[in-house]
């Protein structure tokens, strides 16, 4: 089993999987790349209406191919058909919201429902009909690397690729519609049309992808890996960047286990694995992590009550509690009294307290400018010059 | 300051014809509908050339809706915008925007650089990047707001006065003519507000015009030299000696009498 999975990793388990895991790969790339562009210009949720749009659209254009007579499903034009109709339920989506009273989120809901609906039942149609081939279009609403064939695993990941290239030629242009649009336009950027290029390489990835995550999941793709990625940076090129390797590592270890478990869905494999990652993003990134900020939060109490207690102990007053114990493990106390490192702490705190006090009190303009102010030693907050004023200022009388 | 005051109506007179080319902003006719309920109505204004405006009117009067209409961002049902001499759409160029602070997202993954630098999208064009040189000049623009050291800082973890400046920085960096600024004095600190200033009379000493959304009547006649009195239609336009005056902004203000900007109390 270990040896399998390796195997499929390394590319080494036959050329036909290693093209399917390449290939999926490739569609999270280009998921994460077009994601982060979705996220910021606040699209998620549009582009999960556009998918599940999709299915009327397969399901008709399977009838059209069976009523032409062509011998087997053919990809091409299903996915033609689910371009189709998932690009009439994004129109629908505009239509509704601006034209009717109703909000972006409610028109989403109405047609993402309403068209997978009809897909639902064109598809139960379908499955009563005494045609062959029906049985593959299941593949298409949760997904299946196992139903691509080699051929469409390299198309998809040469158009993954495409939709990534496009992308990085467009990164400027994208970073000031998502930002500030109406700035763009002022500056004569066509905002309408490079939104309807975003959605359009919305469009693309989910169509390539409908076939291995299937349409109710494909949505994922394009929101999970930027989604995890915003909490290890603050700049969008590392954003969009890490973005499209997590999307990348989603698709590729996704795509290996639906392998190695051909019975899962792969959609929901893949989906779960970049849950994953988004959760340890979440738990354990280094600046915006939630175990960070606890941290964070935990160190800045801790060392405001320190702090207290140290000026506390040093005018006299009495120190109980777990504060007590917390300056003795410290070595700043022992035996009710403060030991030499302690009351040198206790003096640094003290003068802290007072210069932090006359600079609020002297400059307040000047606050915003000092992140930490109040938090940090003084010296490592304000120039030299400025603390020795402050200093002259509050001579203790 | 020495400028050829003109009127639309005075427009085609050969002899009143301005020796130094068409104004930058003419504005002929204008009314702007949300729905059915006309915000401008027939708004009619030519800027003089060289000078700092301000645009004075209450809440709902249209201010920042004048602004967006002459810059094509709210449909327009009537009227005609020129930007010396020109329709907009040809004069981008020239064209700098302030917007409000409040219509972006400052969690937005870019640094206060990055914001500025995009000041310069419409010099560098389609598909290329951000070049060395444009990110000088967009360090260059941070330097002159007093922002320089912020840079590097995401701009989330600016304060409010702070992203006004990165605003205002970005607006330079567009080296433009003419300048929409849409209250760039609202809710800033001291520091900025002076920072802000400082700008806005460097451009006026090399020649441009800004027209700006002002919501402080004590400020207009010490920081502008012209004012627009908006409320749905033009009530009075001109230098601020002539216009900002008890009946005229009483006129604006709802025909309410109001004190003279020196006795308003600061609200």
């Amino acid at each position: 089993m270990m040896d399998e999975a390796l195997r499929i990793l390394t590319f080494q388990s036959g050329f036909n999987s290693a093209v399917v895991v390449a290939g999926t790969a490739a569609l999270g790339l280009a998921g994460g790349t077009v994601g982060t562009f979705l996220l910021l210009r606040r699209r998620a949720l549009v582009s999960d209406a556009l998918s599940h749009a999709t299915l009327p659209g397969i399901a008709v254009a399977f009838l059209a191919g069976a009523a032409l007579g062509l011998p087997e499903r053919s990809l091409p034009l299903l996915l033609a058909g689910a371009v189709v109709s998932g690009v009439a339920g994004l129109l629908t989506v505009q239509l509704l919201s601006r034209f009717t009273r109703l909000t972006e989120d409610s028109a989403i809901g109405a047609v993402l429902s309403v068209f997978f609906g009809l897909g639902v039942v064109l598809l139960s149609v379908i499955q009563n009909l005494e045609l062959g081939g029906q049985a593959g279009l299941k593949t298409f609403i949760l997904g299946q690397t196992a139903a691509m064939a080699q051929g469409e695993a390299i198309a998809i990941g040469l158009l993954a690729a495409g939709a990534a290239l496009a992308v990085a030629l467009l990164f400027k242009e994208l970073r000031v519609l998502a930002f500030d649009p109406g700035f763009a336009a002022v500056q004569g950027w066509p905002v309408g049309a490079l939104d309807l290029v975003l959605m359009g390489l919305a469009t693309f990835v989910t169509v390539i992808g409908l076939q291995t995550v299937g349409l109710i999941l494909v949505v994922a793709l394009l929101i999970i890996p930027p989604a995890a990625a915003r909490f290890w940076t603050d700049r969008l090129p590392a954003l969009t960047v890490a973005a499209a390797v997590i999307g990348a590592l989603s698709g590729w270890l996704g795509a290996t286990l639906s392998a190695l478990f051909p019975k899962l869905p792969a959609g929901a494999v893949i989906v779960l694995v970049a849950g994953g990652f988004f959760l340890v993003s979440f738990l354990f990134a280094p600046a915006r992590g939630l175990v960070a900020a606890a941290l964070r939060q935990g160190r800045l109490r801790l060392s405001f009550a320190e702090r207290r207690a140290l000026t506390d102990r040093l005018a006299g007053r009495p120190v109980e509690g777990a504060m007590a114990l917390w300056l003795r493990l410290r070595g700043y106390a022992r035996n009710g009294a403060l030991t030499p490192a302690g009351r040198g702490a206790a003096l640094a705190a003290e003068r802290d307290r007072r210069l932090w006090e006359r600079f609020l009190a002297d400059y307040p303009a000047l606050l915003p400018a000092h992140a930490n102010w109040g938090v940090d030693p003084i010296d490592s907050v304000l120039p030299g010059d400025m603390v020795r004023l402050l200093e002259e200022r509050s001579t203790p009388s | 300051m020495q400028y050829l005051w003109r009127t639309p109506g005075s427009r085609t007179a050969p002899e009143e014809a301005s020796p130094i080319g068409p104004p930058p902003l003419e504005i002929r006719g204008l009314t702007v509908a949300y729905h059915r309920r006309p915000v401008l109505w027939n708004v009619d204004y030519a800027a003089p050339p060289g000078g700092l405006i301000a645009v004075v009117g209450p809440n709902g009067a249209g201010k920042s809706t004048l602004i967006k209409a002459c810059l094509g961002l709210v449909p327009r049902v009537s009227g005609a915008v020129e930007v010396f001499g020109r329709p907009i759409a040809k004069q981008r160029r020239l064209i700098g925007y302030v917007p409000q602070r409040e219509s972006v997202d400052w969690d937005f993954p870019v640094s206060a650089l990055d914001v500025v630098a995009m000041g310069r999208y419409g010099k560098i064009g389609w598909f290329r990047p951000v070049t060395r040189a444009h990110k000088e000049a967009a360090l260059h623009a941070l330097e002159r707001v007093g922002m320089a050291d912020f840079a590097k800082r995401q701009i989330g973890q600016l304060s409010g006065g702070q992203q006004q400046r990165v605003f205002l920085a970005r607006a330079l960096a567009q080296e433009a003519q003419l300048y929409f600024m849409d209250e760039p004095f609202a809710g800033v600190d001291a520091a900025t507000e002076r920072a802000v200033l400082q700008v806005l009379r460097d451009l006026d000493a090399a020649g441009r015009t800004v027209i700006c959304v002002h919501h402080d009547l004590q400020t207009v006649s010490d920081y502008f030299d012209h004012a627009l009195l908006l409320n749905t239609r033009v009530v009075a336009q001109g230098p601020v000696g002539r216009v900002m005056t008890p009946d005229l902004l009483s006129r604006t203000y709802g025909g309410r009498p109001m004190p003279a900007p020196a006795a308003v109390e600061a609200s």
